[in-house]
């Protein structure tokens, strides 16, 4: 583990040493911008997002509400409304190919095959008028042209995987039947029914009780270890991220601003507001104290601010944060910080 | 804060049953869905008790029993030694100005075509009585300084605000009439962790300032943990094990208050491959036909026949620190205090 724990730059890895050429990521996304039409003028939703994933890896995105997490998922997956969205710049590579590049007919190809997305409210995601069984052979009928029975048959398979009791006699209920939690399972199972390398999930369990979301977490898990795929985990959970991330990308006003190994993040954090999700956890240690909490308002996209957009919120804010938007600092092979003060951040002085 | 003196509240034996009819014409009962099925506590002056417990276990329902929003099947609710479940008219007005509920989602209980100042004053215009039209103004600014908001903003309508300052206009609507209790009922579930943070400092303000008694229901347990003196822990309708803060998050007596516990994601990477995690198969029962006997009996791995004959009662059992509602609790604390 390359742990950078609250160390000064002099301790960090030279840069760039000594690297190895490598194969193509499985997912590259580099500086993505998509904006939203609206009659106020134009939501600046995602800024300059960059971020990779190799196989196997679990990447979570954190950040606040409207912090542009679910549009750049849905820029990766193509499933934008255009208009009034527009991807403005950027790409988004998925094993050396740039999605973006691609007709909407090689797209869809991708979709669903290779890379597919699970939502946070499995309810309106899913069907009302056709029973699970036939929604969840669909997969196989349209990708993959099987017979009724054949995709009948694996779907079946399929709900056992992912635990649903009684699966074969369930084949034919309706959504509505099922719980909260089922409902998320089958919503996985219909993810994974064509064995993608890459899975979005956008806040799989945020409407779940814990001891779901814990049964949901698991079958993620296992099913990515047999499986080898890239996981991109959107949530505001920190203990979710703790728990099942390998990395974290840390999404401040539609920009990365800090991204590092989860076990570095969470040691020394190197951005304000990774710092200030950190410390505003309730812990045992800090009972009947105040909370840490992040003062003011998210930016408005609709007239960001020149300068870092954390700037009005931030207690390490210098001068010249407010006229110059800081660059995504590499700090290290695995980590970055989009702080003009990353240093003093991480040394974990004042703030 | 610490709790002083005689009960503010008194639950005892509180039921609710939500009839279950069929037929189009000659509607008839055929059963009835238990959504609270005897709970009994005492909150103290000044005192949070946190309700805790996975979706439909009826902390709602609960909640709007306390308000006197809802009749009871049977059972009691005194608020300040009065009896308010029988309550009617203006003695029921009058039992209300000293409880009051601040709801979960920000964003549909205020009315959207209110301005800010009338939401927070609202209550007088339902309870003339307790102010002079004139000094109304001047008193909702007062309320919205208390919570932090700006006082020259009670002009404003709830879409001009964010989610955590609507939940603060929501909490001074709560504290117009200067009650003594608050229920709230997941007051800040809808909410950024961040923002979450500056709400629960409010409410812990307020506390110290007034001497409110807080029933704080939430999903999140490690909120709970930081505002709680007492924890109620809720499945299936009762009350399965009630007790200090401490002895809830360290020595968990009943086996779901250790599964739900465990399955609390805990927010430090740092040793996570040996953590131990009471995964819980299957999901709760329907509340309609609740299992016979305990009923967490069909996803206990500790279940014994006695466990589907008998119903344990909640009491504190040789041995243990509080009240728990389990045949065989476990006695021994949890390695790590959740
Ligand atoms: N169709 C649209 N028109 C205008 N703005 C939009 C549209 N869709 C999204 N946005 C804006 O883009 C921003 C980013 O939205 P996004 O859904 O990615 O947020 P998020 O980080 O996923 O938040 P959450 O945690 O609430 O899901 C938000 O400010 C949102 O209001
Ligand atoms: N008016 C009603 N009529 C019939 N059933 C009801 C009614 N209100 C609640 N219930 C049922 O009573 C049970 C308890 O519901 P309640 O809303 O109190 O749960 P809860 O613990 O607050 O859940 P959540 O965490 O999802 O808010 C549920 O099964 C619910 O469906
Ligand atoms: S660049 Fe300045 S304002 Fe922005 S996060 Fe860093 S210290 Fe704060
Ligand atoms: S009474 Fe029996 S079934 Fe119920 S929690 Fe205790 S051991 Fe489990
Ligand atoms: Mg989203
Ligand atoms: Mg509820």
């Amino acid at each position: 583990m390359t742990g950078i724990t609250g160390g000064t730059p002099s301790m960090l890895p030279a840069w760039g040493g000594g690297a190895v050429p490598r194969n193509e990521p499985l997912l590259a996304v580099e500086d993505l911008h998509v904006e939203f039409a609206t009659r106020q003028g134009a939501v600046k939703a995602v800024n300059g997002v960059d971020y990779t994933l190799e196989a196997g890896e679990t990447l979570a995105v954190l950040g606040e509400s409207g912090s542009g997490k679910s549009v750049t998922a849905q820029a990766i997956m193509g499933i934008l409304d255009t208009p009034p969205a527009r991807v403005t710049r950027g790409r988004v590579l998925f094993r050396g190919t740039d999605l973006l590049g691609l007709s909407e007919e090689n797209r869809a190809r991708v979709r669903g095959r290779r890379i597919a997305m699970i939502f946070q409210d499995a309810l309106s995601a899913l069907n009302p008028v056709f029973t699970v069984g036939w929604q969840i052979g669909e997969m196989f009928r349209v990708h993959q042209g099987a017979s009724r029975r054949d995709a009948e048959r694996r779907a079946v398979e399929l709900m056992d995987r992912v635990r649903i009791p009684g699966a074969a006699r369930r084949l034919h209920d309706y959504p509505h039947q099922f719980s909260g939690g089922m409902r998320q399972r089958i919503m996985i199972a219909m993810a994974v029914a064509l064995e993608p390398e890459l899975l979005i999930a956008d806040e799989p369990t945020t409407a779940l009780d814990v001891t779901v979301q814990a049964q949901i977490m698991e079958l993620l898990t296992e099913i990515q270890r047999e499986s080898g795929m890239g996981m991109i985990l959107i949530t505001h959970d920190l203990g979710v991220v703790a728990d099942a991330a390998d990395k974290i990308a840390v999404m401040y006003g539609g920009r990365i601003v800090e991204h590092a190994l989860v076990h570095d993040a969470y040691r020394a954090p190197a951005h304000p507001y990774t710092r200030g999700l950190l410390d505003s956890i309730p812990r045992i240690d800090r009972k009947g104290r105040e909370l840490h909490a992040i003062t003011g308002l998210p930016p408005n996209l609709l007239d960001m601010p020149p300068g870092c957009s954390f700037a009005p919120r931030c207690p390490y804010r210098q001068g010249d944060c407010a006229v110059e938007a800081p660059p995504l600092h590499r700090i290290g092979p695995t980590r970055g910080s989009a702080c003009h003060y990353w240093r003093e951040v991480l040394d974990g002085s004042h703030g | 804060m610490a709790a002083t003196g005689d009960p503010v509240l008194e639950v005892r034996d509180l039921v609710k049953h939500f009839p279950v009819t069929q037929g189009v014409l000659a509607r008839r009962q055929v059963g009835a869905i238990r959504a609270v099925d005897g709970v009994s506590f005492d909150l103290r002056r000044g005192e949070t008790l946190g309700i805790v417990g996975e979706s439909g276990c009826g902390k709602s329902t609960l909640a709007r029993l306390l308000m006197a929003l809802e009749r009871p099947t049977s059972g009691s609710v005194r608020v300040g030694g009065r009896e308010i479940t029988r309550a009617k008219g203006a003695e029921l007005k009058q039992v209300r100005r000293n409880i009051q509920l601040v709801m979960q989602d920000p964003y549909t209980s205020l009315n959207p075509r209110m301005t800010v100042g009338d939401i927070v004053g609202e209550p007088y215009e339902i309870h003339q009585d307790v102010l002079p039209r004139g000094r109304r103004r001047r008193r909702v600014q007062e309320l919205l300084e208390i919570v932090g908001l700006d006082p020259d903003h009670a002009d404003r309508y709830p879409h001009q605000f964010s989610g955590g300052q609507r939940q603060r206009i929501g909490i001074a609507r709560g504290l117009a009439l200067r009650p003594e209790i608050i229920v709230c009922d997941e007051p800040v579930s809808a909410l950024d962790v961040s923002i979450q943070a500056q709400v629960v400092n409010l409410l812990g303000r307020l506390q110290q300032e007034f001497g409110l008694s807080y029933i704080f229901i939430a999903h999140d347990l490690s909120v709970v943990r930081h505002i709680s003196d007492r924890v109620g822990v809720m499945y299936l309708g009762k009350v399965v094990e009630l007790g200090r803060d401490a002895d809830i998050y360290g020595r968990p007596e009943h086996p779901y208050t250790r599964a739900l516990l465990s399955a609390v994601p805990v927010p430090d990477p740092d040793g996570r491959e040996r953590r131990e995690r009471i995964i819980l198969q299957g999901d709760p029962p329907s509340p309609a036909d609740p299992p016979s006997g305990c009923r967490f009996r069909t996803r206990c791995w500790k279940a014994r026949d006695v466990c589907a004959q008998q119903e344990p009662p909640l009491q504190v059992r040789p041995g243990a620190s509080h009240e728990s509602a389990c045949h065989f609790p476990e006695l021994y604390p949890v390695p790590r205090p959740y």
